[in-house]
């Protein structure tokens, strides 16, 4: 164990933060640099920050697992390097890759799946917000059990006729195109009847209706597809593949391991916070009770932190991580789910103030943290599905009869 | 406190184990699947001393002892996490014998002033020769050096100990007891006159304890506050490490007894009640077991966070082992509540690494406090 980077990587990083200063400049910070958006809406960058990004893709710092014949930095596998261009970019608050389903997803589904015309046409485009995506996935009746989804798609002439409904759809409104799983071969079995499609979220026949969530915002919407018609070519793979395409993806993930940075902050917000409120005449910080419970989550904290150090290292030297490495999402959720609690608790009555009130605690903003903890629960598979996953595939208990029918 | 690593300029080069490292847990481990199978756990923990001088020969000689001493002294001079990483080993077979004491002292004294007697004593130790243990509790559940009673006037310790492991077995005891100059470490041999041990019954079998009483016995000073701060932080990580190895076992134990055992016609990790407990403990252990390894590390590479690290490990951890011990028999069932099952000896050590060195409540008090807060 050495918590070092050798001379190799520090001059990787001294590259690096040259590059920055060069590029992304003490006025683009203050007017440009920010905390990025990880929950909620995507838009389109402005023209310097893509200029930047060009430049940083050239440079091999972004998109490093995407061929530069798509638009990407085309750079050897190095979860090392991939560690310090985090840190660097962080520490200057410069742009790092898109957030959205588009980069994050759509991009390695075409690189493995799609057509050369596809690549061309979207891969680019996709990694610089020029294209913004929505994915359509989840339906009323398809949630945890995604693959019992019915919106279809059948086949007239040299069109796909859509109908049906998406909902939970990020971004819907923003979105220029929706990848989409639809159902184009209705007497197939349920996970061999599927396709993926790409949809135009502007041809007539789609219908956008946002809808508020528990915090009180829109960022979801429910998509209705009446009739819609869509070219022949814009499926992803064969007919009736699309459920292996969609996880195919999985192995293109990026090196993101359970990140642990949105934790740290709300934990180091609340610690603050203990220091700065009173009750009955003391900081709250003073109250044994909570200081117990601040170590404990603490605990569990740190434990995730040196856990993605020790994935990080495992990565780099090629070993799998197998049950190491499905446990961080399930953990990661239960602790915003229980910080969330402890914020509230700090706060005492100051926390049935609502965010933005002035006079809440921090502006309200870990009320907003604590309603989001129970949306992280349920996104992309709820935590009992995620348990299910630990038991069966890490812990080798047997998989349960009812998925497979 | 966060870990070093982030925006620090320190980096995550290897936040891993070495290939010395690998061998040196493979070799333990293969001793003790040879050696210390479960039946002579029993036997070892039914005898009168319950300590095995062939089984602690065996440590000795794969230099368990000399791990951590520095070679000037007759030692290895390897890392404290190579000493860490065998606890685990230990913790996961149920190892019983006086290896927490013994190593607890042994580090007092790596990290004791320079003193003939330190150069006698870490010679002998790290060859196997002699067994030491070290005595820290006083009557009133005080684990704290800051309050303790014992006194040392003109050479001669005065006092009562309590939760001494292996007192009647050791050549010698490391009291901490104060003098006129605060608190310290002091050192008694073995059936020095004005000693009384008293042996206690207690509920981990496998790690004996005794009571001590000291009336104006001869003793020589080992080292000040620093000296019984290391061997303090060195018990708290070494049980950390022994309450991971625990509790892996307990829930590798609760897996194949799921594949295995069969109700309605079904093997019971079929229910998903079941898959969901497995999965929760496995996913809470799983990274916890860096906890330990960063607090060893810190003890000697990251001085600053070494305390707080390792009071907050050994809470965390030994918490841990609790539920991993008690989930894993109520998913036995019936056969996990019998004697005659294995099992408890593993509850059973829980329950002495949650008490020993201190309460996980108390020991996140002072990890608070080392926060600052």
């Amino acid at each position: 164990m050495d918590l070092r980077y050798s001379a190799e990587y520090e001059q990787f990083r001294g590259e690096l933060r040259a590059f920055l200063d060069k590029n992304w400049t003490d006025e683009d910070r203050a007017t440009l640099g920010g905390e990025e958006v990880l929950i909620g809406s995507i838009s389109k960058p402005g023209e310097r920050v893509t200029e930047f990004r060009i430049a940083a893709i050239e440079a091999g710092y972004l998109y490093r697992n995407v061929p530069r014949r798509w638009g990407g930095g085309g750079q050897p596998f190095d979860p090392l390097k991939s560690a310090i261009i985090r840190e660097e970019f962080k520490r200057v608050r410069a742009p790092r890759e898109m957030v959205g389903q588009g980069p994050s997803m759509l991009v390695f589904t075409l690189l493995a799946h799609g057509t050369e015309e596809q690549k061309e046409r979207f891969i680019r485009d996709t990694l610089l917000g020029r294209i913004l995506w929505c994915q359509g996935y989840s339906e009323p009746g398809a949630g945890s059990d995604l693959a019992s989804l019915r919106s279809k798609a059948e086949l007239d002439g040299d069109q796909w006729v859509i109908n049906g409904q998406k909902t939970w759809t990020s971004n819907a409104a923003e979105a220029d195109w929706m990848f989409a799983l639809l159902r184009s071969e209705p007497d197939a079995p349920k996970h061999e009847g599927i396709t993926y499609m790409l949809i135009d979220m502007s041809t007539p026949g789609i219908e956008v209706r946002p809808f508020r969530n528990i915090v009180g915002d829109s960022d979801f919407s429910e998509v209705f597809f009446d009739n819609v018609r869509v070219p022949k070519d814009s499926i992803v793979g064969a007919r009736g593949e699309g459920w292996k395409v969609s996880r195919s993806t999985l192995k293109y993930e990026r090196a993101l391991i359970g990140d642990t940075d949105i934790a740290r902050r709300t934990f180091d917000g609340m610690v603050m916070m203990a220091r700065a409120l009173e009750r009955r005449g003391k900081p709250v910080i003073e109250d044994p009770v909570i200081r117990n419970r601040l170590v404990q989550l603490e605990s569990r904290l740190l434990a995730a932190e040196f856990h993605s150090m020790r994935l990080l290292t495992m990565q780099a030297r090629g070993e799998e991580a197998l049950l190491a490495g499905m446990v961080p999402k399930l953990n990661s959720t239960q602790l915003s789910y229980d910080l969330g609690k402890a914020a509230m608790d700090v706060m005492g009555g100051g926390g049935s103030l609502a965010p933005g009130e002035p006079e809440a605690p921090a502006m309200g903003m870990f009320v907003t943290a604590y309603l989001w903890s129970l949306g992280v629960l349920i996104a992309g598979g709820t935590a009992n599905i995620q348990r299910n996953i630990i038991a069966e595939r890490g812990l080798g208990m047997p998989r349960d009869p009812v998925q497979k029918r | 406190m966060r870990p070093r690593g982030r925006d620090t300029g320190w980096g995550i080069m290897d936040f891993g184990l070495s290939q010395e490292q690998v061998l040196l847990v493979d070799t333990v481990r293969r001793y003790l699947a040879d050696n210390c199978p479960t039946s002579r756990v029993r036997s070892v923990m039914e005898s009168e001393t319950g300590h095995d001088g062939g089984l602690w020969a065996g440590l000795m000689e794969l230099g368990v002892g000399a791990l951590v001493v520095p070679e000037s002294y007759g030692g290895l001079g390897a890392e404290f996490l190579d000493l860490a990483l065998i606890s685990e080993q230990l913790g996961s077979a149920a190892v019983p014998g006086p290896f927490l004491g013994h190593a607890m002292a042994t580090l007092a004294l790596v990290y004791a002033e320079d003193s003939e007697l330190k150069k006698e004593c870490l010679s002998a130790l790290a060859g196997g020769e002699a067994l030491a243990t070290c005595a820290v509790a006083e009557p009133g559940d005080v684990w704290d050096h800051a309050a303790v009673a014992s006194t040392v006037k003109d050479g001669k310790l005065s006092g009562r100990k309590t939760l001494v492991p292996y007192a009647s077995a050791a050549d010698w005891l490391l009291v901490v007891a104060r003098d006129g100059d605060g608190p310290g470490l002091w050192l008694v041999d073995a059936g020095a006159a004005g000693m009384e041990l008293r042996t206690l019954r207690g509920n981990d079998m496998t790690r004996r304890v005794e009571s001590a009483e000291f009336s104006a016995v001869v003793c020589r000073r080992v080292g000040g506050v620093e000296s019984l701060a290391k061997m303090r932080d060195a018990g708290l990580v070494l049980l950390a490490a022994d309450s991971f190895g625990g509790a892996q076992r307990c829930l590798d134990m609760a897996r194949d007894y799921a594949l295995q055992r069969q109700q309605f016609g079904q093997v019971i990790g079929m229910f998903q009640a079941v898959k969901h407990q497995l999965a929760n403990l496995a996913a809470e252990l799983e990274p916890s077991m860096s906890l330990y390894w960063y607090a060893a590390h810190a003890y000697d590479r990251i001085p600053e966070d070494g305390p707080r690290h390792a009071a907050l490990a050994k809470a965390y951890l030994s918490d841990l082992y609790d539920r991993a011990a008690r989930d894993s028999t109520e998913l036995h069932g019936g056969i996990g509540f019998t004697w005659e099952f294995d099992l408890h000896l593993w509850f059973r050590r829980s329950i002495f690494n949650r008490s020993y060195l201190g309460d996980s409540d108390y020991l996140r008090g002072r990890a608070a406090d080392l926060a600052g807060w």
